[in-house]
């Protein structure tokens, strides 16, 4: 088994998308807190991942003309 | 042919796009927004006018969408297995680590007021591969939840994970490249 620590950044990310469809298990939320204090670069993806599950909803509306504001 | 006709004629190309954004077969969604078409003119007097017809035609698409998934969910299941490793040996390394690092998008509402860029997104999803592309329809699309998808389908949750982050990373990339990228570079001029 992987020690948590040794996740890269691929990995990483691959868990914060899966985040988006699945509820993580313990160790893997640890793994990815982790990751994001030591890491510079994930923490902008998982900034990026959060922006897109707010954004859907609205394109959502956009494209069936719901969304006056857009 | 009268005004109520007409209008939803002259919406038949915007719902062949959804359709075909979603089944990726052209003559699946032709049944599709057919279907939808006949329903709503069959019936008139359903659309109350509280919504836009837009509004409510998409309503109906979504129903005829699922029903052909359903008939065509051998053919669609078939082609469930998609091997697009391509993608993380363009972001990683072969220690796992960044090419180039994501960029900062900042606001989000800056980006999410502005109809080009759902515009942009849309593109994006359209360009997906084909059953990333049906399978996130599906799921942000149609909302349908994991195990409805796994069942219309006949693939695995673990598969139908795989298919969602790839297809997410893709699009993160794609709104890199044509949104934000351009956005930073016009910022810059």
């Amino acid at each position: 088994m992987k020690f948590f620590v040794f996740r890269n950044c691929r990995e990483v990310t691959e868990l914060v998308l899966a985040g988006e469809d699945r509820r993580l298990g313990r160790a893997e939320r640890l793994a990815v807190f982790l990751h994001l204090q030591i890491c510079a670069t994930c923490p902008k993806f998982t900034r990026q991942v959060a922006l897109m599950r707010r954004a859907l909803p609205r394109w959502r509306a956009y494209r069936e003309g719901r969304d006056e504001n857009a | 042919m009268n005004d109520f006709a007409q209008a939803v004629q002259a919406l038949r190309p915007q719902l062949m796009r959804f359709a075909n954004a979603q089944l990726r077969n052209d003559a699946w969604a032709e049944d599709a927004v057919s279907d939808s078409l006949l329903a709503a003119l069959a019936k008139p007097q359903a659309f109350a006018g509280q919504s836009q017809l837009k509004t409510w035609l998409i309503g109906i698409l979504k129903h005829k969408l699922i029903d052909q998934i359903r008939r065509h969910s051998r053919e669609v299941s078939a082609t469930a297995h998609d091997d697009d490793e391509d993608l993380d040996g363009l972001l990683f390394d072969q220690t796992g680590h960044w090419r180039n690092a994501p960029a900062e998008w900042g606001d989000p509402e800056a980006a999410c007021g502005r109809r080009e860029f759902f515009e942009v997104l849309e593109l994006c999803v359209e360009k997906l591969p084909g059953v990333q592309g049906r399978v996130f329809m599906m799921r942000e699309w149609l909302e349908l939840d994991s195990l409805e998808i796994c069942k219309e389908l006949g693939i695995t949750t673990t598969n139908l994970w795989v298919l969602l982050h790839r297809a997410r990373l893709r699009l993160q990339t794609c709104l890199q490249e044509r949104w934000f990228g351009n956005a930073a570079a016009k910022a810059a001029a």
